[in-house]
């Protein structure tokens, strides 16, 4: 990895860089902006640090790829924008059901279809947690620097190496093209979590039974385990089994492993939420403008405190309940979409606060003073709560 | 602890002993190649897949390759169940991605001998394109592509090596779009082993899978299967019997023929079923190359090897 110390970087480097301070050795992808300096970059490193990269014929290659070089016990990243992320929802489902550790970078563009390709947005953030087909459980973090990008791209791997699943890493425009000043720590300083190994005997194995964290033990191929991984419906050996019992069994304990495991998993911020009776929920490189506005708002006498989901899923549903029934009277959401998290917030609020929208088609994010404007407007009651 | 070469497939001892304790013993000699308490299979009776499975496993057995330094990766369709029964790690991804998942498997480990077993939808359809690009590259794996003329899983449907005139689900008044010749496709891409049989001619197949297995490089294999219920009884060959007649009769044996020629034309009466190891030649490997090109890189940047 790189020696340590102070660079003034850009986000796409921070990300590649920190996938390979994170033990990232094989890497598959398909150029398109704004991610395609991940793809070069990692081009570049990779024979110093004896990786493995292709570059494949699409998405729907890249991300089967890296399930298979995790399988063969790598850990394995592809990165993308919002086209190619669309391509590769199947095969995400296929890393969710089979937990397949590996990361998935989406460094969100304005939508849909081709939209915005050089520019800002955030509209891809259900899509995240909706975009495949069934019911499932997910992690997606939501960085808002260069910094962020290379501290939270190792801990995307160490959770995916954790809890066996496809980690998403969702960047914007923004953050992965801005270049900031990047603390590259010692290589003693950094954690890197490894995926649990089988203790039993081949003979004994069962490849998805888990243990008490929901997590099963994973046998690489060539381990001599003589696994079988299937996208179908399976049992605790692995074999396919497709009746109703095995589904509720597995699908549960895949939503479980991440439900359950929320509070190790779940990352949010706040700022000045003590005496705030206004909330402003913001994430990615919106929560930049949302820190200033918060700031900006007091001068002018409100009390507006901060929201910040690291996790965008898992979602801070505890906390945001909690708030709204601890004197906080309004949330605002500051989204560049047409409203996304916004819904979670009103859902998790459960009625008790209202919920505003601060939304944006994308091209560029909100300026605090747009935002310290929508308090104002608030405040004045001329923006209805948000109502679907 | 890794454990790998510590269980010797090949010894009798081991081979008894494992059979016994599973209380399996006595029973045929690939059984302990396959994932016996997934027998029996999904396949139809007269099924092609079966023969071809089992010609895969006795390459497998012949060949010095340890199971547990092979993977089997498969798509989705009846072909694509192969995966489920062979005991050796094995894979069995989305429709049309089991190369690319082959590709990142190989990379990763370069020491899996891969063999991805498929159907022609998944591997020419829904995966044609990763098909070629893989080839292009030169990957070092197999590709065994059972070519039953239709999707068998999804009902008989057309697919892209259904013959023109042919009837199925899909092509209810008869095909009329050109199909692929799978040889020439491979041939054309880069492929540096290419053969195709029919499940008639099992030694044969047995050997060019041994080949395949045995060789550096990305290597197909055509096999011609008789799917009786989602193809056959369509087209007057009701039967995986009559099926294999069809094959003994018609086939021709032409081990250099020409790829660009051996394009299938049941239209035509008097055209012939050529098969034959058609391409066997010797390239670098996708491997070989990008291991010169970083070694290369390292010495640029002055670190160690
Ligand atoms: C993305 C997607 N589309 C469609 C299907 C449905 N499907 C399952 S198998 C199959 C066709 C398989 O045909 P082939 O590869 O020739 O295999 P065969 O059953 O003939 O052996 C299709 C279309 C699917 N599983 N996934
Ligand atoms: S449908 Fe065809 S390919 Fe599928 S199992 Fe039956 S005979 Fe075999
Ligand atoms: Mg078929």
């Amino acid at each position: 990895m790189m020696e340590p110390g102070t660079y003034f970087m850009e986000g796409n480097t921070a990300c590649a860089e920190g996938a390979i301070a994170a033990g990232c050795r094989f890497f598959a992808g398909y150029p398109i902006t704004p991610a395609s300096e991940i793809l070069e970059r990692i081009c570049e490193r990779f024979p110093e640090v004896h990786g493995s990269y292709l570059q494949m014929e699409d998405e729907l290659a890249s991300i089967a790829s890296i399930l298979g070089a995790s399988w063969a016990g790598r850990k394995a990243m592809t990165a993308t924008s919002g086209p190619g992320f669309s391509l590769m929802m199947e095969n995400y489902g296929l890393g969710l059901m089979t937990e397949t550790p590996c990361v998935i970078v989406n460094v969100m563009r304005g939508g849909p279809s081709t939209g915005l390709p050089t520019m800002v947005a955030q509209g891809d953030v259900n899509q995240t947690r909706w975009g495949t087909h069934g019911d499932v459980g997910v992690v997606v973090y939501a960085p808002s620097s260069p910094q962020e990008l290379f501290d939270y791209t190792i801990k995307a791997f160490n959770t995916a190496e954790k809890y066996r699943l496809p980690v998403v890493i969702l960047s914007d425009e923004m953050v992965s093209h801005m270049t900031e000043k990047v603390e590259v720590p010692p290589k003693d300083e950094i954690e890197i979590v490894d995926r649990k190994k089988p203790e039993d005997p081949p003979e004994e194995y069962l490849p998805y039974r888990p243990d008490e964290d929901l997590v099963p033990p994973m046998a690489n191929a060539g381990d001599g385990y003589s696994v079988h991984v299937t996208g179908l419906t399976h049992d605790e050996k692995g074999h396919p089994s497709v009746d109703e019992k095995t589904q509720s069994v597995l699908v549960t304990r895949l939503i479980d492993k991440i439900r359950k495991n929320a509070d190790d998993i779940l990352e949010y911020e706040e700022y000045k939420v003590e005496d705030a009776d206004t909330m402003i929920v913001a994430y990615g490189s919106v929560y930049r403008a949302a820190i200033e506005a918060v700031d900006m708002a007091r001068e002018k006498g409100y009390k507006v405190g901060l929201l910040r989901p690291l996790t965008i899923w898992p979602f801070p549903e505890e906390r945001i309940y909690d708030l709204a029934r601890e004197g906080i009277d309004s949330f605002l959401v500051a989204e560049i979409n047409f409203g996304q998290i916004v819904y979670e917030v009103e859902r998790c609020t459960g009625g008790a606060s209202d919920t505003y929208l601060a939304p944006r088609m994308g091209g560029t994010i909100h300026t605090p003073e747009e935002i310290v404007d929508r308090i104002e407007a608030i405040d004045r009651g001329e923006i209805p709560a948000f109502k679907e | 602890m890794s454990i790998r070469k510590s269980r010797d497939w090949f010894s009798p001892d081991y081979m008894e002993q494992k059979s016994k304790k599973e209380g399996t013993y006595g029973l045929h000699p690939l059984d302990n190649y396959l994932r016996k308490d997934r027998i029996p299979h999904i396949w139809c009776p007269g099924c092609g897949l079966g023969i071809i499975l089992n010609s895969y496993l006795r390459a497998l057995k012949n060949s010095d390759i340890a199971p547990e330094d092979t993977a089997v990766v498969s798509g989705i369709g009846c072909s694509g169940r192969a995966a489920g029964y062979v005991d050796v790690d094995s894979f069995h991804v989305t429709h049309g991605r089991a190369i690319p998942f082959a590709t990142g498997l190989k990379v990763g480990n370069k020491d899996l001998v891969t063999t991805v077993f498929s159907g022609d939808g998944d591997l020419f359809a829904i995966g044609g394109n990763h098909f070629i690009h893989a080839a292009r590259r030169n990957v070092d794996f197999n590709v065994i592509c059972v070519n039953n003329f239709n999707y068998g899983m999804t009902g008989g449907q057309a697919g892209p090596t259904t013959p023109q005139g042919a009837k199925t689900s899909t092509t209810p008044w008869g095909g009329f779009e050109q199909p692929f010749n799978l040889p020439a496709v491979a041939a054309g891409s880069g492929a540096v082993y290419v053969a195709r049989w029919t499940t008639y001619h099992v030694e044969k197949l047995i050997e060019s899978f041994e080949e395949a297995l045995n060789k550096q490089g990305f290597c197909f294999i055509e096999v011609l299967s008789p799917c009786p219920t989602g193809y056959g009884r369509k087209v007057g060959l009701k039967t995986g019997k009559e099926t294999m007649k069809y094959y003994k009769e018609n086939s021709e044996i032409k081990p250099d023929a020409d790829p660009s020629e051996v394009a299938l034309d049941p239209e035509d009466p008097e055209s012939k079923i050529i098969v034959g190891n058609f391409v066997d030649r010797e390239a670098p490997t996708y491997q070989d190359e990008r291991g010169k090109v970083f070694g290369e890189a390292r010495k640029k940047m002055e670190v160690d090897g």
